[in-house]
């Protein structure tokens, strides 16, 4: 008590007392249970047999006595500490070592009815004498008592039992332990022996369910008195490295926003999403109909990001990572080089391997540890097979949230099987998404070509444009189509038209000089026509000019001849007269 | 381990009765145990029984050994099957059924 009471000093800085927690270290838990356990108080897990009770128990000492410094006793009823040991090293927990350590201390408590016999009134001191003496020798903080209700197999006298277990747990909390009693879930109640009444401070409610041939464990915290706590089920997964918790409905819009771009990877789908591509932290849907190049789109997506240093985690869900890696080889993509810096982490898993809720764990775990700035799902509608389409909707939520929280962008593909629903998309996810976009089959003309068009992208200035997407050996390439009087033309019919429009250019060519020559020749026709008609012009008019000449000096030499007439005639006396008519 | 001796060195008689008898402490379950226990081996067992009352309070490490969790706790070693019994033995009958004391007279 002392011990516990010094630690609740340093903890305690606020000046309203709240309730102290102990942290389990279990991913997830301490989120729903905003912080841990009651911290000096019995907290009891139920659930049916194989629903995790043990592995949560035991995960909780161990990461209490490995991360928190705080020891602790675990005392079983079912099986014997040795079988206990060896079923949590498969999760690289060391019980012998901790034990040895003093760090943990393990206690199997054996009682079978056909062993003892009643002959009169009893207590169970002997328990709490164990359990005192096993917290006492390590200094224990934390308690696991698991299953205690296999006392009640063992023992006939149930007034007596509960009796004791009611004094047990209300000793487990004036020793200051934070402890765990497990029980198995009864008929209508939370424990087969109704512990519920005497463990209240908090209840957790493990599940594992099989729907549809496909498992899911689910936990739910059922009360926690003075404490706020998630009421949702919270799916959980046990793995290699113990139990994750997913914290899935913490569904806030408060969402830190940036409004830093990241490029598609494609230079053309960039363009036509306003030149720089989705913003970062966006969620980008990919729909189309079966070898529409959705995944052709992603990989190279993953490859310009790896290109930008940045890590890309790519869950692939349908092809083996080895094969996607060899297919976009063919589309001169090389994302082997990637996965060898480090940069890009295929994920693989077959949908129906667990539920959708295990699905998300893993995810989210693998995002964790991995840290990646983008994640590429492809693609998400094989979910469908293992959860109806408003759980998968659910899943997806939950994921986008996650994602966008953490400041990852996200582009999943969707396949569309029924043209005429696509623009819902089968999963629904459409109004989640921030980028839509959508590659449709035009076939037309005897062949099939693929059409990109961006249905959506919000707060960007995005091209209301079809284009044709091409996949070549040298990469992705988006053509703008044509559209002309019969409709768009894709593929071969947009060559054919392309060439028949050149030959039209060089007909018209043709032609138009043809037209110059002839003008020119006219010209020169005309030129020299006129050059004659010049000439001839001249000639009459020296012609005309002769005439006047020839009068004009007729004229003179008329007058002369006058004059000289005149002279002769007066003679030499009238001299001044040939001066005035000079004038 | 200073009553293992005791039980080896009784062993030689087959018909003895080792015994151990588990209290905790003077709490009245106990004070009834041994007082009945004591009764009943008087009346039956004169002279031919070995009993050891061990205060689980001052050796608790023998309670994990033992597998104690109902107090007070008679365990019968010889002879014949270890038996357990617990309870504050006043229940003559079951205890005589739990000894394998055949008594006649009963």
């Amino acid at each position: 008590m002392k011990t516990s009471n010094s630690k609740k000093q340093k903890n305690d800085n606020k000046p309203l007392l709240t309730l102290q927690k102990a942290p389990t270290g279990i991913a997830g838990l301490d989120e729903v249970t905003g912080g841990g356990l009651p911290k000096g108080r019995p907290t009891l897990v139920c659930g049916e047999a194989g629903s995790g009770k043990t592995m949560l128990s035991i995960e909780f000492i161990v990461r209490g006595a490995m991360q928190f410094n705080e020891p602790g006793v675990i005392m079983t009823f079912e099986e014997q500490t040795e079988e206990l040991a060896v079923n949590v090293a498969s999760l690289g927990f060391d019980l012998q070592k901790l034990q040895a350590d003093k760090k943990i201390k393990m206690d199997y408590v054996h009682v079978s009815r056909s062993e003892i016999r009643e002959t009169g009134e009893y207590d169970l001191d002997g328990l709490f004498i164990r359990l005192g003496y096993a917290i006492d020798s390590i200094k224990a903080k934390r308690v696991v008592l698991d299953t205690i209700e296999n006392l009640f197999g063992g023992l006939k006298n149930k007034g007596i039992l509960r009796a004791e277990l009611r004094r047990l747990f209300a000793w487990l909390k004036d020793k200051g332990v934070t402890a765990i009693i497990t029980g198995e879930r009864g008929d209508g109640k939370l424990t087969r022996h109704g512990l519920e009444e005497y463990v209240s401070d908090c209840v957790i409610l493990l599940d594992h369910r099989v729907v549809n041939q496909i498992s899911t464990r689910r936990m739910r915290i059922v009360k926690y008195r003075g404490s706020l706590h998630g009421t949702n089920e919270y799916p959980f997964l046990i793995d290699e490295e113990g139990i994750a918790v997913l914290p899935v409905t913490s569904l806030k819009l408060d969402k830190g926003i940036t409004s830093d771009r990241i490029s598609s990877g494609i230079p053309s789908v960039d363009e036509m999403l306003g030149g720089k591509g989705f913003y970062k932290g966006s969620s980008i849907l990919i729909s189309g109909t079966a070898g529409t190049g959705k995944t052709s789109i992603a990989a190279n997506f993953a490859d310009g990001v790896c290109r930008n240093n940045a890590r890309c985690l790519y869950f692939a869900f349908e092809e083996p990572p080895q094969q996607i890696v060899r297919n976009m080889r063919s589309i001169n993509l090389n994302l082997d080089k990637h996965v060898k810096a480090g940069l890009l982490k295929f994920f693989a898993a077959r949908p129906t391997l667990y539920g959708l809720e295990m699905h998300l764990v893993a995810v989210h775990k693998a995002i964790q540890q991995f840290k990646p700035s983008v994640v590429i799902i492809d693609p998400i509608t094989n979910f469908v097979s293992i959860g109806s389409l408003r759980e998968v909707k659910n899943m997806l939520v939950r994921l986008i949230d996650f994602l966008q929280n953490e400041q990852i962008t996200v582009m999943f593909t969707a396949l569309t099987l029924n043209d005429m629903v696509n623009d819902q998309t089968d999963e629904a996810i459409s109004s989640l998404v921030d980028t839509w976009l959508l590659i449709k089959d035009i076939e037309w003309n005897g062949e099939r070509n693929r059409g990109l068009y961006v249905m959506k992208s919000r707060g960007m200035k995005h091209s209301n444009q079809v284009r044709e997407f091409v996949i070549s050996d040298s990469g992705l390439e988006l053509i703008d189509v044509y559209i002309g009087p019969d409709g768009i033309l894709t593929g071969s019919a947009r060559e054919a038209q392309v060439i028949q429009e050149e030959t039209g250019v060089a007909i018209h060519n043709y032609a138009l000089s043809r037209k110059d020559r002839e003008i020119i020749r006219k010209r020169k026709v005309l030129e020299s026509k006129i050059a004659s008609l010049n000439s001839e012009f001249e000639s009459v008019e020296e012609e005309l000019n002769k005439v006047y000449e020839e009068e004009e000096l007729r004229k003179q030499i008329l007058n002369k001849n006058r004059e000289t007439i005149q002279s002769i005639r007066r003679g030499s006396e009238n001299k001044d007269e040939p001066k005035n008519t000079g004038k | 381990m200073a009553e293992k001796k005791g039980v080896s060195g009784l062993k030689k008689r087959k018909d003895i009765y080792v015994m151990r008898l588990f209290v905790t402490g003077a709490s009245p379950n106990s004070a009834r145990a041994i007082s009945n226990l004591k009764k009943i081996c008087e009346e039956y067992l004169k002279d031919r029984y070995e009993l050891e009352i061990i205060d689980v309070y001052q050796q608790p490490a023998i309670a994990i050994d033992e597998q104690v969790i109902a107090l007070p706790m008679l365990i019968k070693k010889s002879p014949g099957m270890e038996r357990k019994l617990i309870g504050d033995m006043s229940d003559k009958l079951k205890v005589l059924k739990g000894l394998e004391i055949n008594a006649v007279n009963l």
